[in-house]
This record gives C-alpha cells, sequence and structure tokens, in this order.
C-alpha cells in the first residue's frame, strides 16, 4: 500500500486560510490502512479545524466525505455535483489522489492533508516501512524476494557495502542491512547460487529517471 | 460512604477506557465541555490488558490537538484508580473541577455564543 503520514495540523491550517466554506475529502484506501486520511482522520482533523476557526472568532464551514478511492474516475464523480460549492477541498489522500482531483475539478483549489512517504507494509499497528520503490524491473527473483532497490541505502544489486556491519547498516543502527536479510534468506532456501548470479547495470530509465511513468494495456483498454 | 463531589461534573459510562476515542474527546470540546477526564482503571490492571493504556494515548493525543487549536491541552486528562477508592475518586473530581475553574470555560462555548450573538 502507499503509506503517508498526517501533515502537522499547524500547516494544514496554513494553507486552509482565506477559505470559508472546505470539504475534508478521505480515502477508504491505503490512507485508511495507514490511519492517515480514511473517514475516522477526516473526523478527527475536521472536528480540530472547525473548534480552530471557531476560537479564532471566523465562521468557516467545514464539511466531510470519504470516497472508496481517489485514485478512479468513477469515485471521484460521486462530488461533482457538490465540488463547487466549497471554497476548496483538503484531500487526506494520497499525491495521487489529490492530483487526480486536481485535474478532474479545475475550479476548485485542492490541498493536500497528509505527506505521501512510500510504498510499504504494515510490521505492526503504528509501524510502517517501505518495501517497494516502483523501480519499474523487478529482480526480487535473485534476491530471495527481498528488495536491495528499496532496502540498501545505496541501491547496491551485487552483494553489501562494505558499511554493513552485525546485520545492520552504516546509516542507522536500526536499519537492518538488506544483503544481510538477503544472503540469511537465501541460504535458509538453499539457494546461495543466486548470490553468485552477477546482476547486470539496471536500467533505471524505467524508474523515475526517464520522467514520468505509464502503462498502457491495449487488451484491457476501453 | 456517600462521598460528595462537585456538581459540575457530569459522568459518561464505559464498559473500559479502551472504548473511549479520540473522537469522542474531541467532539466533547466541539460541544462545549470545559474540560474532560477520563478514568481508568489502575494501570497493569485493566481486564482487556491494554484499555487504559489506550486510553492514556488517545488523551495525550487530544492534548496535543487542542493545545494546537489554542484550546490549551490541558482541559483534558487521564487519571487511574481502582473501583474501590472513592475518596481518592472525590480528590480527583476536586483536582479537575479546580483546573478547569482557573482555565476558565471553554473559549468555543463563548464563541459560538458570540456568533448566535
Amino acid at each position: 500500500m502507499i503509506v503517508a503520514k498526517q501533515k502537522p495540523i499547524e500547516e494544514i491550517i496554513e494553507t486552509l486560510k482565506g477559505y470559508n466554506k472546505i470539504l475534508i475529502l478521505g480515502c477508504n484506501e491505503c490512507v485508511t490502512v495507514c490511519e492517515a486520511g480514511g473517514k475516522k482522520e477526516v473526523a478527527v482533523l475536521a472536528s480540530a479545524l472547525r473548534m480552530y476557526f471557531m476560537n479564532q472568532g471566523q465562521e468557516v464551514k467545514i464539511e466531510e466525505a470519504t470516497l472508496e478511492r481517489q485514485c478512479d474516475h468513477e469515485y471521484l464523480e460521486e462530488i461533482r455535483k457538490t465540488v463547487d460549492q466549497y471554497d476548496a477541498v483538503l484531500s487526506l489522500a494520497c499525491g495521487v489522489g489529490v492530483q487526480f482531483l486536481a485535474e478532474k475539478y479545475m475550479h476548485t483549489p485542492i490541498l493536500p492533508g497528509v505527506d505521501t512517504c512510500f510504498m510499504g507494509v504494515t510490521e505492526e499497528r503504528g509501524v510502517w516501512s517501505e518495501r517497494c520503490q516502483g523501480c519499474g524491473q523487478c529482480i526480487l527473483a535473485w534476491t530471495a524476494g527481498i528488495c536491495p532497490v528499496s532496502r540498501c541505502a545505496k541501491r547496491l544489486l551485487n552483494g553489501p557495502c562494505g558499511g554493513s556491519s552485525k546485520g545492520k547498516c552504516e546509516i542507522n543502527k536500526e536499519v537492518p542491512c538488506a544483503w544481510q536479510i538477503i544472503i540469511d534468506r537465501l541460504n535458509e532456501l538453499g539457494r546461495m547460487e543466486d548470490y553468485e548470479r552477477l546482476i547486470p547495470i539496471k536500467d533505471w530509465s524505467t524508474e523515475r529517471a526517464g520522467g514520468p511513468r505509464k502503462v498502457v494495456r491495449e487488451d484491457v483498454r476501453s | 460512604m456517600r462521598l460528595q463531589y462537585p456538581s459540575g461534573i457530569r459522568i459518561i459510562c464505559l464498559p473500559c477506557t479502551g472504548k473511549v476515542d479520540l473522537l469522542h474527546l474531541l467532539h466533547c470540546f466541539e460541544k462545549g465541555a470545559d474540560g474532560v477526564y477520563v478514568v481508568g482503571c489502575l494501570e497493569g490492571a485493566c481486564q482487556f490488558n491494554t484499555g487504559n493504556l489506550r486510553a492514556r494515548k488517545r488523551v495525550a493525543l487530544a492534548q496535543e490537538i487542542l493545545e494546537k487549536i489554542g484550546l490549551g491541552g490541558d482541559r483534558v486528562q487521564m487519571y487511574n484508580l481502582s473501583s474501590s477508592e472513592a475518596p481518592r475518586f472525590v480528590q480527583i473530581a476536586e483536582e479537575m473541577t479546580q483546573k478547569i475553574l482557573k482555565l476558565g470555560p471553554n473559549p468555543i462555548k463563548l464563541a459560538r455564543r458570540k456568533m448566535a450573538a
């Protein structure tokens, strides 16, 4: 899932200055799971903002809604009839949702309520960590299912650097060395021969280096 | 014991303080409560193991939010006591009442009245 974290309320208040009718729009997908922008977070933020503006003596109307997703046309269409009544929409979806909303509704300012962080997992409730950088060319088959692109600070593809110490990365003792995990797991799998396999120089053009990316599938395209 | 405690306190009964949600706390203030305190079982004595510990975290978060929006984080507090500690219950009720009296009324309540006038 896409992991995001809530923006500090002071920052949100700053972006909302000057707007008198605001819609706080949550998303039922990833940001709900990482507890940053689901229905609950929308309600908490709306309550806090209503109190803030009232305390400031400002009559600001704040309404709440949460869509199934903000990254698909059909769900964004649900607010088409009502979006014009708002001065601004504060989206608690990831950056994808914020942008898709902005592309769709040209005349309403769309503001972000969360900071989008990475694609990751829920290690435990309240702890999320990165697992994928969407490099566009997966090599997990040769690295025991552990990604050196997202989990090695240097994105090394053929074994650890000299900074790997006692299984930890030199950038932070809390961060496991990705290559240590890869080697441990290859050992468990009895596939250490995969470690000997030289991964060729990666074509980073399928990552961000090649500019904004797009996937087109003619077989499913309508 | 028939102990007396300040009359301005309204008790909301819950099966466990673990049921207290951040939103419940915020809505109290939005509706005009001057202060809210959550009274849970003693730490380590929760029948559901972590209910009171979860409540403490939620109260801390509510304090942070109230502080940031200018209402004052002290308006919401967490206390722990066992159900047999009636004198302690009264002491907490008096302590919280004094604290809220010092802080004054909820500014939201005043602002709402001003807007309505």
